[in-house]
């Protein structure tokens, strides 16, 4: 069973793997967008209450759900640094940070811009979902600045490993104190968006852009891997071969 | 042996700290200032001041607390200590969690005993009055350990102070909105027992997390 993944230890066999899935893999990314946008922005049915400016949900959720699916891939990776000391699980911390910041600062930014004709204003300080995705950009921010402050690459994965686990543990604990925050001081008087799950034909789309930004992450996510590897073990053997073969 | 072990890293930590007591008296100094800060921006009405009081106080002692930590180890990392730690035979973060609690010690209680004086001086009355050491007893500890995980994790570092603010400060917000949350309820008289329940969950989790937290900092920082 451990066989099959042996070559995730092997940063060359990795390269090489990688580096054949990636084409089908981009054109399978760039497809699916085309059609999940498509029915989610052309096919579904508009809100009865929000019209046609519910559409973003359609960008902006699943933006949210992979800033926090991206945020346990991290320590995932970082678990696995510091247990098996797996240079592909090292790199993967960091392009893990870059893209689930990325991820955090879209859903952000389109979430203002959602709020700004549902609410009246850009920023809500009584919606615990917006508070706390600005607290996990932070989060991100803090690995970032971390890994970028060790000149050592594999020592910088490890100690913002660490850092990462303890994030895990950090991200229900502000999401849910940010909520009872809200609850006490505003009660339900804050507008809150149910989510479409009463309609299947606006749940479809949205779950199935899901699964495409699912696959954009891990579309690019390869690529970086590849380029990371290639970059710090440019005086391997591999390499030559590389260049030379 | 291990429990000596403990025992002795505690005593040594809090003796240090005593012959060193001019520097621990700096974030009670650093408290008060700050706190007289706030009058001066906000202006010199009592009832705005009193009515932010408690939020006011909290940050404060959260500053104080963040600030705290930024050295807790440096000195054993330039001694060797932590290579002896490493090496003894001994869980490291047993050892991690003796230095933890001399670290919560010597810093959070000086700022707990100070807390219900700066009420006072804020205006706090009643009930609020000592609700406020009594968050502050249950959340500076927290702010503490977690404080010295970010020195951990920064250890060695040039120039690790701003590096420090920006990891450990995700993990302050929620002690700060219970904490302040808390004072606040008493304040305005509605109940703030599930606040203070919520403040001494984090406490135990801290608790029981970062000692591990620690040893996994210092061992991935040090090899």
């Amino acid at each position: 069973m451990f066989q099959r993944f042996a070559f995730l230890a092997s940063p060359g066999k990795f390269y090489a793997i990688a580096g054949a899935w990636l084409p089908w893999l981009s054109a399978l990314t760039a497809l699916g967008f085309a059609v999940g946008l498509y029915w989610g922005l052309r096919v579904a049915p508009p809100d009865y209450q929000q019209g046609e400016a519910y559409r973003i949900i359609y960008v902006h959720v699943p933006a949210a759900w992979l800033s926090l699916f991206v945020y346990v891939a991290m320590a995932g990776a970082g678990a696995v640094a510091l247990v098996w000391r797996v240079k592909l699980a090292e790199a993967a911390v960091y392009e893990c940070a870059v893209l689930g910041a990325s991820f955090t600062a879209l859903a952000l930014a389109t979430g203002m811009l959602w709020g700004k004709p549902m609410w009246g204003t850009w920023w809500q300080w009584g919606d615990a979902r917006l508070v706390s995705e600005l607290i996990l950009l932070f989060l991100y921010f803090g690995v970032l600045g971390l890994h970028n402050a060790i000149a050592d690459p594999r020592k910088a994965a490890r100690v913002a490993a660490v850092l990462a686990l303890a994030g895990v543990v950090n991200v229900p604990i502000v999401h849910y104190s940010v909520e009872w925050w809200n609850t006490l001081h505003q009660g339900a008087t804050v507008a809150k968006f149910s989510a479409p799950s009463a309609h299947a034909s606006m749940l479809w789309p949205l779950l199935f852009m899901g699964g495409m930004y699912l696959l954009y992450f891990a579309t690019v996510l390869l690529a970086r891997l590849r380029m990371r590897l290639l970059e710090r073990e440019a005086d391997r053997q591999w390499v030559r071969e590389l260049q030379h073969g | 042996m291990m429990g000596r072990a403990f025992a002795s890293l505690l005593r040594r930590e809090a003796l240090l700290a005593w012959r060193r007591r001019g520097q621990q008296v700096q974030p009670l100094l650093f408290y008060v200032l700050v706190m007289l800060l706030f009058p001066l921006g906000i202006g010199p009405e009592s009832a705005q001041l009193a009515a932010l009081a408690p939020s006011l106080l909290w940050i404060t002692a959260l500053l104080a607390a963040l600030l705290a930590p930024g050295a807790l180890f440096a000195t054993d990392l330039d001694e060797g200590g932590i290579e002896v730690w490493m090496t003894c035979g001994m869980p490291l973060s047993w050892l991690a969690l003796a230095k933890l609690l001399a670290h919560a010690l010597v810093v959070a209680l000086p700022l707990v005993l100070l807390s219900p004086l700066l009420g006072a001086w804020f205006g706090l009355r009643g009930e609020a009055l000592w609700m406020l050491p009594a968050t502050m007893a249950l959340g500076l500890p927290v702010l503490c350990w977690v404080g010295a995980l970010g020195a951990a994790l920064t250890l060695g570092l040039p120039r690790g102070g701003m590096l420090l603010a920006l990891i450990v400060l995700p993990f302050y917000m929620p002690v700060l909105l219970f904490g302040s949350g808390a004072v606040h309820a008493a304040l305005a008289g509605r109940p703030a027992g599930g606040a203070l329940m919520l403040l001494g969950a984090l406490a135990c989790l801290a608790l029981s997390l970062v000692p591990l937290a620690v040893a996994g900092a210092l061992r991935a920082s040090q090899e």
